[in-house]
């Protein structure tokens, strides 16, 4: 590539440069026993953001004359609400805060990828991180922790609403009935390992994919001065319409909760 | 890129978040948009009660004006009726007294002339009795014919 002899005195080639900006800021022996610095602290940081708003609008809701930030939050609440009432059978004091949460959550961490590719990392460069992935999203151990959380959840809650011995007959006889049991166990079985798999997928594939882009257009730039020109234009159109991407994969997310613990909340007979 | 331990730190930070989201604004918020739809709710139901009687006092002010009409009616119709009757009284007294009038008048009338038929008389016979004087002189007595010139006098 071109860059490569752009950038030849002392930067990185475009694979070095891609490659670097995919590598996560752990500690840890190596395998399944790292932490990964960047995701955890960004996390938290914005589930902290999440928190303050939490909780200094919690404390100042009146039911009168709410202000600007408390209409925002009671538009999201409502539409939350909206989702629940329609998809999900009953009530449940956990869906509401559950579903609030990733969909806020989400956003939040999916919204870093509009952050400029190399804003943050330079900073960091700056005071000596070397590695840092902004987005929790494109994190593989973040969507696999929400979707873990939202599997336990479906087990704990079909289990509790079936009881045992029906969350086992769901597996012997659904969907085709007593005469194929071994069938049905291995068809229930992808059917229910599918949900926290393509949950978690479905949203790092997203928002990886979107970064990677974010990436290529940002390499135009160091291409040649020609390319700054495309980089602006690119940059700008993906951005756009990444705003329509973090938020529906926000909404998705926290849509097929719903349905799959309203699937959980169904006694086996309406399947 | 593969699924770390960063799972189980990014799986309590979510639990945690659940919660910390769940009491502090998913409970307060919802309780206050209940809250808040009660409260409509109530207004509303206010708005139309309040409505509803604004409706019954309407109706009970126009019962009211009506009756007082009617009983202003009829205390005009009575007046009319009282005014025509003292009228009528008034006229009968007026006739009356007018009457009562006449009559007295008549009677005073009566008396006058009685009284100038007295002095009348009266002067006649002074009269009669000087000129009868004049004319025949000392040939009546005014004793002696006095009795007499009474009695004509009488019969004026």
């Amino acid at each position: 590539m071109s860059s490569s002899t752009a950038n030849e005195a002392n930067g990185p080639t475009s694979v070095e440069y891609i490659q670097h900006h995919l590598q996560n800021n752990s500690i840890g022996e190596g395998g399944f026993w790292v932490l990964n610095l960047d995701t955890l602290i960004y996390s938290w940081l914005l589930a902290g953001v999440l928190m303050y708003i939490a909780y200094t609008m919690g404390k100042t809701i009146t039911t009168d004359t709410p202000s600007g930030g408390q209409n925002v939050l009671e538009a999201i609440v409502e539409f939350v609400q909206q989702q629940i009432r329609d998809i999900f059978p009953g009530s449940n004091p956990l869906i509401g805060p559950l579903a609030l949460t990733i969909f806020m959550w989400v956003f939040l961490m999916n919204a870093m990828d509009l952050i400029p590719v190399d804003l943050l990392p330079t900073l960091g460069s700056l005071v000596g991180i070397n590695y840092m992935k902004v987005v929790p999203t494109t994190d593989l151990s973040t969507t696999f922790a929400l979707a873990i959380s939202v599997f336990a959840l479906i087990i704990y809650y079909n289990i509790k609403i079936k009881g045992p011995i029906g969350y086992l007959k769901m597996f012997l006889f659904h969907p085709f009935g007593k005469y194929l049991i071994p069938v049905n166990i291995i068809m229930t079985a992808i059917e229910e390992i599918a949900k926290p798999v393509s949950l978690g997928l479905r949203l790092f594939g997203n928002m990886f994919a979107g970064e990677l882009i974010f990436l290529l257009i940002a390499l135009l730039g160091g291409a040649s001065l020609y390319g700054l020109i495309p980089q602006i234009a690119l940059g700008t159109a993906w951005a756009i319409f990444h705003i329509l991407v973090i938020s529906l994969q926000a909404f998705i997310f926290m849509l097929l909760t719903i349905v799959y613990l309203g699937m959980a909340h169904q006694d086996i007979d309406e399947h | 890129m593969s699924i770390t331990a960063t799972l189980i730190g990014q799986m309590i930070t979510f639990a945690i978040l659940v919660w910390f989201i769940g009491k502090y604004l998913w409970s307060p918020m919802t309780q206050m948009m209940d809250d808040r739809k009660k409260r409509i709710a109530d207004g509303l139901a206010a708005a139309e009660r309040g409505k509803h009687e604004q409706e019954l006092a309407e109706h009970k002010a126009t019962q009211h004006i009506k009756k007082a009409k009617e009983q202003a009616a009829e205390i005009l119709a009575q007046a009319q009726k009282r005014g025509a009757e003292i009228i009528e009284d008034a006229k009968d007294d007026a006739k009356a007294e007018g009457e009562r009038l006449i009559v007295a008048a008549n009677a005073e009338i009566e008396q006058e002339v009685n009284r100038a038929k007295e002095s009348l008389r009266a002067q006649v016979v002074d009269i009669t009795i000087a000129a009868a004087g004049k004319i025949i002189k000392k040939e009546i007595d005014a004793k002696a014919h006095g009795d007499l010139l009474k009695d004509v006098v009488g019969q004026l």
